[in-house]
């Protein structure tokens, strides 16, 4: 089926999950991303069982700080 | 307020804006914007907000300039490696712009400080390098009913959002809680494109300028994704969320905290407390 993730049309699974889809898309810190779908947040314990349906709108979004982690 | 002839000459390029005109820059002298963090973002919004005629700006850095700020942190030069970086740009901006009031916070941002500091400005920009600045700055902002401008850079990507809190989305309805130092890359283990900085801060100042000026349209309930490395902007919708652990309809943050002090993981040497 066809997904859009990021405006970008992709071609996975039929009824891939969210937690696969962030392996499909081989995402660094998959515990630390923030997903929308059709506009909606998926609660991250959701990530495992929500799956996902042809057309349906991916956002991924990542945590990005700057310089270098710092206390304080 | 009455401009003089040489304010007039110095701002003519966007006095002639219908949005701006002689009552916008009157009130862009009559503004203030605060950057916290002094580093790869707050360095060029601050330049354009002073060269814009923003009347006060206060700086928040607590750090000194190193030499390894130099690829991004365009405000400070060679000659200012140790000296404080609050100084370092108050100089630059009072070069560049003597109608601008510039204020110097040479300490950290914390839960006991932020209010007050924030509450003396008109619109606060995160140039801040790190998540717990971030999340204070949000939730300071938050309490403060101060809209702000969030900004993060890393590689060669960045993203932005504009906050009018209680109205639009938080950081926090984006992101609900930070996370465990060292779970997601830093620039300082990842790197980082200098330019990213600038593309991203000058964003911010943009924001800043528009909430000001009252005109268009502000990044809020968005979150604006930039890929260098593509040369694609993306902006994604979001709203407020109900679960939004500041803004949202129970919310469990109701009193102004620092985020729980974590151990500083070894890898940094350097020292800036912005991006």
């Amino acid at each position: 089926m066809k997904l859009i993730v990021g405006g970008k049309t992709k071609t996975v699974p039929d009824s891939v999950t969210v937690a696969e889809l962030l392996e499909l898309e081989k995402v660094e810190t998959p515990g630390y991303v923030s997903v929308q779908v059709n506009d909606k947040f998926v609660r991250r314990e959701d990530f495992a069982a929500f799956r996902l349906s042809e057309s349906d709108r991916v956002e991924l979004m990542y945590f990005m700080g700057g310089g270098r982690s710092r206390c304080g | 307020m009455r401009l003089t002839p040489e304010q007039v000459e110095r701002y003519s390029r966007q006095i002639i804006l219908e949005e701006v005109g002689l009552s916008g820059q009157r009130k862009l002298l009559e503004s203030s914007v605060l950057i916290v963090g002094v580093g790869g973002l707050g360095s060029p919004a601050a330049f354009y907000l002073a060269a814009a005629g923003v009347g006060q700006i206060g700086l928040v850095d607590f750090d000194r300039v190193e030499i390894n700020n130099l690829q991004r942190q365009i405000i400070h030069a060679a000659a200012d490696v140790t000296r404080l970086k609050v100084e370092s740009a108050g100089a630059k901006l009072r070069a560049l712009n003597p109608d601008v009031k510039v204020e110097l916070y040479p300490e950290p941002l914390s839960a006991a400080n932020a209010l007050r500091i924030i509450g003396g400005y008109d619109f606060v920009i995160d140039g801040t390098d790190n998540f717990a600045a971030k999340f204070l700055v949000n939730d300071a902002c938050c309490f403060a009913g101060k809209p702000f401008s969030h900004a993060g850079i890393l590689r060669f990507e960045g993203q932005t959002t504009t906050v009018l809190p209680g109205r639009s989305a938080c950081y926090r309805c984006i992101f609900p809680e930070r996370p465990p130092d060292g779970a997601v890359p830093s620039c300082a283990q990842a790197g980082v494109l200098g330019v990213l900085g600038g593309t991203l801060g000058v964003i911010q100042a943009t924001e800043a300028l528009k909430y000001l000026l009252e005109c268009g349209e502000l990044l809020t309930d968005h979150l604006l994704f930039y890929s260098a490395r593509e040369m694609v902007f993306h902006k994604v919708k979001i709203s407020r969320s109900p679960g939004c652990p500041i803004c949202g309809e129970n919310p469990s943050i109701t009193v102004l905290q620092d985020e729980a002090p974590a151990a500083c993981p070894a890898e940094g040497a350097g020292g800036d407390g912005e991006a």
